[in-house]
C-alpha cells in the first residue's frame, strides 16, 4: 500500500529529521508552542524535542532573528521561524546587513549556517499587512540563498539541505500548498548548493517557469488547457532555489520551445519574472524566438480585502490558461 | 545602593580625577596593564596620524579615552568566550590579545588583515581570542551577542557573551528586544555599555531624558552596575564579579561605564566645534580623568613603578607599534579576482 504525505507533514518530517539527527539544530520563532500559529507542520516539536530546543518568544522578530544569527556563529545551526513574510520586515537589518553580508565582510572567516523559514500565509481578505510574499526582495541580495518548494518532498528535502547549508538560508513555503499530496519516500539527502530547477512537465511548444505556488497553479492550468487541447505539451520548470539561479535546464528548455512564460506570485515590477526574463535574454540570442517572453506576476497593488478585489489581485490558473491559448491557438 | 553623588560625579568631567588604590592587583598585573593600555592609546594615535596624512583609505572610529573599558572586562575573558563588537572596536579586539599586524593589515586593506581586507577598520573578527566580528550598524550585533547566549545556554558550556555597545546603540529598538529577550532566557550575556555621552556629534542629554542608560536593564529585570570607565581597577573588580556570576547563574547583566572619547566621531580631529556641548574645556578635563594618567601617578604614588620605568616601556611600545606599521605596509593587496570570493560559504 502506498503511503501519501501531504506538503505540511512533509514540513514537519523535514524539522524531526534534523532534531533527531543534528544535536546542534534548535528553532525558534512566535508560535512555537502553539499549533495555532504555524499550523500542522511543527506540531508537537516542543513536547517531543523541549523547550529549550523549540523556542517560542517573544514578538520580537528583529532581536530574535539576529540572534539566530548570532547563535550560528557560535556552533549552532538555528531555524528561525516567522509565521508570516509581512512580520519579517522587522528582521531585516540582522538578515540583509548582518547574515547575508558575514561571510563576505570577514573575507570568509564565518559562516552564518542559519535558516530562516518565512510561511506566506496570504487570501481570505487578510488585506494589505498579513499577505505578502517578497521573495524576489530576498533573492536581489548577495549571500543570502532563497528556497521556494513547491513539491512536497522538496517542502522536506529542501528545508533538510537549507539547515545543512552553510550560508544564510531563506526558506519560504506557503499555506495555499499545505494540502498539497504526494507518495512518501525516504528523505533524499541533498546538497543546496547543487540544487537547480526541475522539469516538472515536459513538452515542446513553449516553457512555463515558476516556483511554489506559481508552479501549482500552472500545473493546473496546463491540465486544463491540454484537455481541450491535446496536440500541444508545454514544459513546466519549477525553479526551487530563486537565488542563486542555475539558467542551464531553463536555458535548454526555451531553446526547444522557442516561447516562455514567467509565471510569479510577486509583484511585476524589479520581480523575479523581470529578472529570469532578462537574464534568459541576456545569454541566448533573442531572435530564435517565436513571440516575445511573458511576465504573468501580481499587479503593482498592495492585497487588498474585498473578496471581489482579491479576486483581481491573485493570479489564477485561468490567467494562465487564457495566456497559452493566446500564445498557440490565436498565433 | 549607589549614591547620587558618586553618579553625578561620573558625567562630571571635573571629578573623578584622583589616582586609583592599587591593593587589589599584583605588581606584574599592574605593569601588564599599564603595558595593555598604553598599547591601545598608541595604537590609535598612530591609525589617527596615518589617517590623517593619507596612509588609509577608510572612515577610523577611534578608542583613544576609552581603552580602560576592554581592558578591564578582557582580564576576565578567555578564548571560548564570544565578544562582539561595533563601529569602534579597535580597543576590543586588541584587548583581547589579536595581532596588531593583522589589525594594520585590515586597515590598510590588504589580503593577510584580519578579515583579508574585505573588511576595514569597521569589520574585525578574529575568532582565535573569541572576537566573533564587529560591524558598523549601530546596535548591529546586541541580538548577534544573545545568540551567542542561546548557544551556550544548547551546549551548556561555561563561556559568557559580551556585547559592547555605544549610549547611542541603546537608542535603538532592537537593543531593548534583546535585553528582553537575554532576561526571559537567562542568557549568559553581559552588555556593556560605554557611555562617552555622545553619539557621533550629539550629546546624550540632546537625545535621552537621563544620561544613565542603565534604566534599561531594570525595566528588563537584568542586574547592573554603573562604574567609571576610565577606572581600570573599579572595571576590573566589578567585571570580575559579575562575569564569574553570569558564568555561574547564566543570567545576562548590564555594564554601563562612563567614558569619553578623545578624538571626534570618526578619524583623527577633536571636533571640538561640530557637536552639541563638546567643547574645548570638557575634553581636556576628561583628559585629566585619562586611565592612563591615572594609573601611572598611581603606580608612582605607590612606589611600583618609577617614570623613568612607565616612560621607556612606551618607547618601546611605539616602536614596536611603528615597526609593526613598517611591516603591514608591505604586505599583499587582495587580487582583482577576489571581490566575487566569499559571498558563500567557500571550503578552506
Amino acid at each position: 500500500m502506498t503511503n501519501y504525505i501531504t506538503y505540511s507533514e512533509a514540513i514537519l518530517e523535514g524539522f524531526k529529521y534534523l532534531l533527531d539527527n543534528h544535536k546542534d539544530v534548535f528553532v525558534i520563532g512566535q508560535g512555537l508552542w502553539s499549533p495555532w500559529y504555524v499550523g500542522n507542520t511543527m506540531r508537537d516539536l516542543d513536547k517531543l524535542y523541549g523547550k529549550k530546543r523549540i523556542i517560542d518568544t517573544p514578538v520580537s522578530e528583529n532581536a530574535v532573528t539576529g540572534a539566530a544569527i548570532g547563535a550560528s556563529l557560535c556552533g549552532s545551526k538555528p531555524i528561525v521561524v516567522h509565521p508570516r513574510m509581512d512580520f519579517m520586515l522587522y528582521a531585516m537589518d540582522p538578515i540583509i546587513n548582518q547574515a547575508a553580508k558575514w561571510s563576505y565582510m570577514f573575507g570568509g572567516k564565518a559562516n552564518p549556517q542559519v535558516t530562516i523559514r518565512s510561511i506566506v500565509n496570504r487570501g481570505g481578505e487578510q488585506g494589505a499587512q498579513h499577505s505578502q510574499i517578497l521573495h524576489s526582495l530576498f533573492a536581489h541580495i548577495p549571500g543570502l540563498r532563497v528556497v521556494m518548494p513547491y513539491s512536497v518532498l522538496d517542502a522536506r528535502d529542501l528545508l533538510i539541505s537549507s539547515v545543512l547549508c552553510k550560508d544564510p538560508v531563506i526558506f519560504i513555503d506557503d499555506r495555499w500548498l499545505y494540502d498539497e499530496k504526494d507518495e512518501s519516500k525516504e528523505v533524499e539527502k541533498l546538497n543546496l548548493e547543487e540544487v537547480t530547477s526541475r522539469k516538472v512537465l515536459e513538452g515542446n511548444d513553449i516553457t512555463i517557469i515558476s516556483s511554489g505556488y506559481s508552479t501549482k497553479i500552472s500545473k493546473n492550468a496546463i491540465k486544463i488547457f491540454n484537455e481541450a487541447n491535446k496536440n500541444y505539451s508545454i514544459e513546466l520548470i519549477d525553479l526551487r532555489v530563486i537565488n542563486p539561479i542555475n539558467y542551464d535546464l531553463i536555458l535548454k528548455s526555451i531553446c526547444k520551445t522557442k516561447r516562455f512564460i514567467v509565471v510569479d506570485g510577486g509583484w511585476k515590477t524589479c520581480g523575479l519574472a523581470s529578472e529570469i526574463i532578462s537574464s534568459v535574454v541576456e545569454k541566448l540570442d533573442p531572435n530564435i524566438l517565436l513571440s516575445k517572453p511573458i511576465n504573468l506576476s501580481l499587479k503593482n497593488c498592495p492585497a487588498p480585502s474585498a473578496n471581489v478585489l482579491e479576486r483581481e489581485y491573485y493570479l489564477s490558473e485561468q490567467d494562465i490558461v487564457s495566456l497559452l491559448k493566446r500564445e498557440l491557438l490565436d498565433s | 545602593m549607589v549614591s547620587n553623588r558618586y553618579l553625578d560625579d561620573l558625567i562630571n568631567p571635573e571629578k573623578n580625577q584622583n589616582t586609583f588604590n592599587l591593593n587589589s592587583i599584583s605588581k606584574k598585573d599592574c605593569e601588564d596593564l599599564y603595558r595593555k593600555l598604553t598599547f591601545i592609546r598608541e595604537v590609535e594615535f598612530k591609525i589617527a596620524e596615518e589617517r590623517k596624512n593619507g596612509e588609509i583609505g577608510g572612515p577610523v572610529h577611534l578608542a583613544a579615552g576609552q581603552e580602560a573599558i576592554p581592558v578591564g572586562i578582557s582580564y576576565h575573558l578567555n578564548k571560548n568566550d564570544y565578544i562582539f563588537g561595533a563601529h569602534r572596536s579597535h580597543a576590543h579586539i586588541l584587548a583581547l590579545g589579536s595581532s596588531l599586524k593583522g589589525l594594520f593589515a585590515e586597515i590598510l586593506g590588504r589580503s593577510t588583515g584580519l578579515s583579508k581586507g574585505y573588511g576595514g577598520s569597521m569589520h574585525l573578527i578574529d575568532k582565535s581570542v573569541g572576537f566573533m566580528g564587529s560591524v558598523p550598524i549601530v546596535a548591529g550585533t546586541i541580538s548577534l551577542a544573545v545568540g551567542a547566549g542561546f548557544a551556550i545556554s544548547q551546549k551548556n558550556t561555561n563561556s559568557v557573551s559580551i556585547a559592547y555597545i555605544g549610549d547611542g546603540g541603546v537608542e535603538e529598538g532592537v537593543f531593548h528586544e534583546s535585553l528582553n529577550l537575554a532576561s526571559i532566557n537567562n542568557l549568559p550575556v553581559i552588555f556593556v555599555v560605554e557611555n562617552n555621552l555622545f553619539s557621533s556629534h550629539m550629546d546624550i542629554k540632546k537625545r535621552q531624558p537621563s544620561s544613565f542608560t542603565s534604566r534599561f536593564a531594570k525595566a528588563n529585570l537584568i542586574n547592573h552596575k554603573i562604574i567609571d570607565g576610565n577606572n581600570i581597577i573599579e572595571v576590573i573588580n566589578a567585571s570580575k564579579d559579575i562575569i564569574k556570576e553570569t558564568r555561574e547563574n547564566k543570567k545576562p547583566w548590564l555594564i554601563e561605564a562612563f567614558t569619553y572619547r578623545w578624538f571626534g566621531h570618526v578619524d583623527w580631529r577633536e571636533d571640538i566645534d561640530v557637536g552639541t556641548n563638546r567643547c574645548r574645556k570638557s575634553l581636556n578635563n576628561w583628559k585629566l580623568r585619562c586611565p592612563i594618567k591615572r594609573l601611572k601617578e598611581s603606580l608612582i604614588e605607590e612606589n611600583i613603578m618609577d617614570q623613568s620605568i612607565l616612560d621607556n616601556i612606551r618607547t618601546e611600545i611605539i616602536d614596536e607599534i611603528n615597526n609593526t606599521w613598517e611591516i603591514a605596509l608591505q604586505e599583499p593587496f587582495p587580487e582583482k579576482n577576489d571581490l566575487l570570493k566569499n559571498i558563500y560559504f567557500e571550503k578552506k
